[in-house]
């Protein structure tokens, strides 16, 4: 579908390295990186990703994350949450 | 051994006394020595046969020798034989005793003796019958023991569940905004049926994206995560030129004495529009982000599919929206309270309004042949306010000749020829008497901003007709405009009487419409393919010239010359077709003959606003543009009306 297009272009996008869908429950349903490493990244940035939006709605509860970057020496870890999944991406970004 | 001494004891022992008696007892069930053994021996017993006298018997006796006195001979006898009895019965009881002496020993032997000698009769009846007292014989029965079994039942034991959460602020929140969200449907579905259609439309909505949801797999659900990511993703890769956009503010303009430029920022292409030219472009009211850009092809002889994309600056390398188009389209316009329909004109004269809320890729409304269309290409299409009767309505201009008002009733569009463009003095005397009136060939119009019944007419004549909505038949003025066709003409945003036009004669002209000679005159060297005001200054508007430059004017600063002649399109091959200024961003977009969109920044040299005078408040607003325009136009009229 239209969705299936846009995780393509993204993942054919310059400097993008890999692309994963986390479900709810930290489990990766679709990923472009092997099964250890998606693994790995799934259950930690699942549980960053659960922290960082626990801190924003305490603030203030109509508040919600929307999304989260994680800028790194190496590269950029993209965080786009959902009502039950995760998309991540991570790019080395061209400087 | 002989030595051995031997004890003598002189005890009172019989020994002819058993030691080892063994009765057996009832009690115990078992046969058990008797602990004293009677030690007395008797060496002689002699049964004497004196009896006491104050015994019973003795006192019998002495009755019966009293009376036996008196019957002497023949109680002597019974006394005789009384005492033969006597005799025998202590003969017996003497053997008794006897053997009762040598059964259980002589003490008690004596004692039962003398018990027996006392008490001969009675006892001796008793004795001979006695076998229990209490005539109780053992009978001992037993019920039946019932075999045990064993048997058990449990019930199920309740499933247990380990749970654990953190009730934080923002889940109560989330459960009372839930309860909050249910009472509302609740009370919506008590309230009265009047709202059925705008009920039915949510729903319908509601339907569509439940059953997205239904059909969809998991992908689609993260559908919005996607769209974000793209753009995040986008972001960083064009991530010095979104600086740019944002912060850069070019510093060399201060050295550059008035001049300014224009910094490319980002390049919008899109592989199946590569063939074509961008033929329009249009920034949405609402997003101030997302523009529309059409495509068709100019040429004549090359007529093929047309394309409808929007963008947004957010996502440079994708279009948001695709929609396609049998025949090339040229024009489009956005609706100003509905930013979500786009109305459209094509090359073979129909015009459609999509929607873009809709998921289809074809238009929700299109005009047919039946239905009025134009016969030749339409060339510019305006929404205007809704009629009287809440229709969306708006007007298309064509090479036909006609201007005509197409009005979205009951889900059709609906035509009504506004003007004909004839052409003065052209009346021609036809076969049979008829009078034929040549049409002229619009190309562009545009409404005046706050008269609202007044507009503007451009034809491939040359000429600039001003028309009212209200005559049909009549214009209320010409303007001898160009010597080639108006490619576009656009009144002024904040002056409320210029206008200005340009055209393939390669010529801009400003015009105040109350005056029929222009205002001002740019010649630019190329024939211009389109111009158009800056929404933030009155005196400040761009130009595009088929030789790829783009030309900005600020009249303010100089009145002769453009502030920037920049090439925009690199190829000489390339035409540029179009251009518009972002609303708020200080970013004009250009589209050429290849298919691309070029945004650019303009330098602050071409942003200029009036600087305040010392000690003096720096105006803004529309007066002030204004006031800005009419000064500048005094000063060309004064000296030609002086003329």
């Amino acid at each position: 579908a239209e969705v299936e297009e846009t995780l393509k272009r993204i993942q054919a996008h310059k400097g993008v390295i890999a692309t994963m869908v986390i479900n709810a429950e930290g489990i990766p349903i679709r990923t472009t990186l092997d099964n250890s490493t998606t693994v790995q990244y799934g259950s930690l940035l699942h549980q960053l990703t659960m922290k960082a939006r626990s801190t924003v709605r305490d603030i203030d509860p109509q508040n919600d994350l929307t999304f989260l970057r994680i800028r790194s020496k190496k590269h950029e870890i993209m965080i786009a949450p959902d009502k039950e999944y995760l998309l991540i991406v991570i790019q080395n970004p061209c400087e | 051994e002989l030595k051995e001494e031997f004890t003598r004891i002189l005890t009172a022992n019989n020994p002819h006394a058993p030691q080892n008696i063994v009765r057996y007892s009832f009690k115990d069930r078992a046969y058990k020595p008797i602990s004293y053994v009677d030690q007395m021996a008797i060496h002689f017993s002699l049964n004497g046969n004196m009896i006491l006298k104050d015994s019973d018997e003795g006192r019998r006796q002495s009755i019966r020798l009293s009376t036996a006195a008196a019957k002497a001979p023949v109680e002597t006898s019974a006394v005789t034989s009384e005492e033969e009895e006597i005799k025998d019965e202590e003969s017996t009881e003497d053997t008794q005793a006897a053997g009762e002496e040598q059964a259980e020993g002589s003490g008690i032997a004596e004692v039962a003796e003398a018990v027996k000698a006392e008490e001969p009769p009675p006892p001796r009846v008793k004795e001979q019958k006695l076998a229990n007292q209490f005539n109780f014989i053992e009978r001992a029965s037993r019920t039946l023991n019932n075999p045990m079994r064993e048997r058990a039942c449990q019930s199920e034991p309740t499933p247990c569940k380990n749970f654990s959460a953190t009730a934080n602020q923002w889940k109560i929140y989330d459960a009372y905004v839930e309860e909050l969200q249910k009472m509302e449907r609740s009370k919506e579905k008590e309230k009265p049926k009047a709202q059925i259609a705008k009920r039915e439309e949510e729903k319908k909505k509601g339907r569509k994206l439940t059953s997205l949801e239904l059909q969809s797999d998991d992908i689609t659900k993260i559908s919005k995560a996607a769209k974000i990511m793209e753009r995040m993703v986008n972001q960083n890769t064009f991530d010095d030129i979104a600086q740019d956009f944002k912060y850069f503010e070019d510093a060399s303009d201060e050295y550059r004495d008035q001049q300014g430029t224009l910094l490319p920022l980002w390049k919008f292409q899109y592989d199946k529009t590569k063939r074509l030219a961008v033929t329009a472009i249009s920034w949405n009211p609402k997003y101030k982000d997302l523009f529309a850009v059409g495509y068709g092809s100019y040429d004549f002889m090359k007529q093929g599919q047309g394309m409808l994309l929007l963008y947004t600056m957010k996502n440079p390398s994708f279009p948001e929206y695709v929609f396609s188009s049998e025949s090339g389209i040229m024009c489009l316009d956005f609706h100003n309270d509905h930013p979500y329909l786009v109305a459209v004109g094509f090359y073979d004269g129909n015009v459609a309004i999509y929607n873009l809320k809709k998921a289809t890729s074809q238009p929700s409304y299109k005009s047919s042949a039946k239905s009025g269309k134009h016969t030749e290409p339409v060339w510019q299409v305006k929404w205007q306010k809704d009629d009287m009767d809440n229709n969306l309505n708006f007007f298309s201009v064509s090479s036909d000749g006609r201007i005509v008002s197409w009005t979205l009733v009951k889900n059709e569009l609906v035509h009504t020829d506004v003007i004909k463009l004839s052409v003065e003095g052209t009346t021609m005397q036809g076969p049979e008497g008829l009078q034929l009136q040549t049409l002229g060939c619009g190309t562009s119009f545009d409404f005046h901003k706050k008269i609202d019944y007044l507009f503007l007419v451009g034809t491939e004549e040359g000429k600039i007709y001003k028309c009212s909505k209200c005559y049909s038949s009549q214009f209320l003025d010409v303007f001898e405009a160009h010597h080639m066709a108006v490619d576009s003409v656009s009144w002024n945003p904040y002056h409320l009487k210029v206008f200005i036009s340009c055209s393939s004669d390669w010529t801009v002209k400003i015009w105040d419409h109350t005056i029929k000679t222009p205002m001002f005159i740019y010649d630019l060297n190329s024939a211009v393919g389109d111009v158009a005001w800056s929404p933030y200054s009155s005196t400040v508007f761009a130009a595009v010239t088929t030789d790829g430059k783009a030309h900005v004017f600020d009249l303010n600063i100089n009145k002769y010359e453009a502030l920037c002649t920049q090439l925009v399109v690199a190829k000489k091959k390339n035409k540029i077709t179009h251009i518009q200024f972002n609303p708020v961003y200080p970013v004009v977009i250009i589209g050429d003959e290849r298919g691309h969109v070029t945004s650019l920044k303009l330098s602050p040299n071409l942003r200029r606003m009036p600087k305040a005078k010392k000690g003096q408040e720096v105006k803004k607003g529309p007066e002030v543009e204004i006031a800005k325009l009419d000064k500048l136009l005094n000063l060309v009229r004064e000296p030609e009306s002086k003329a």
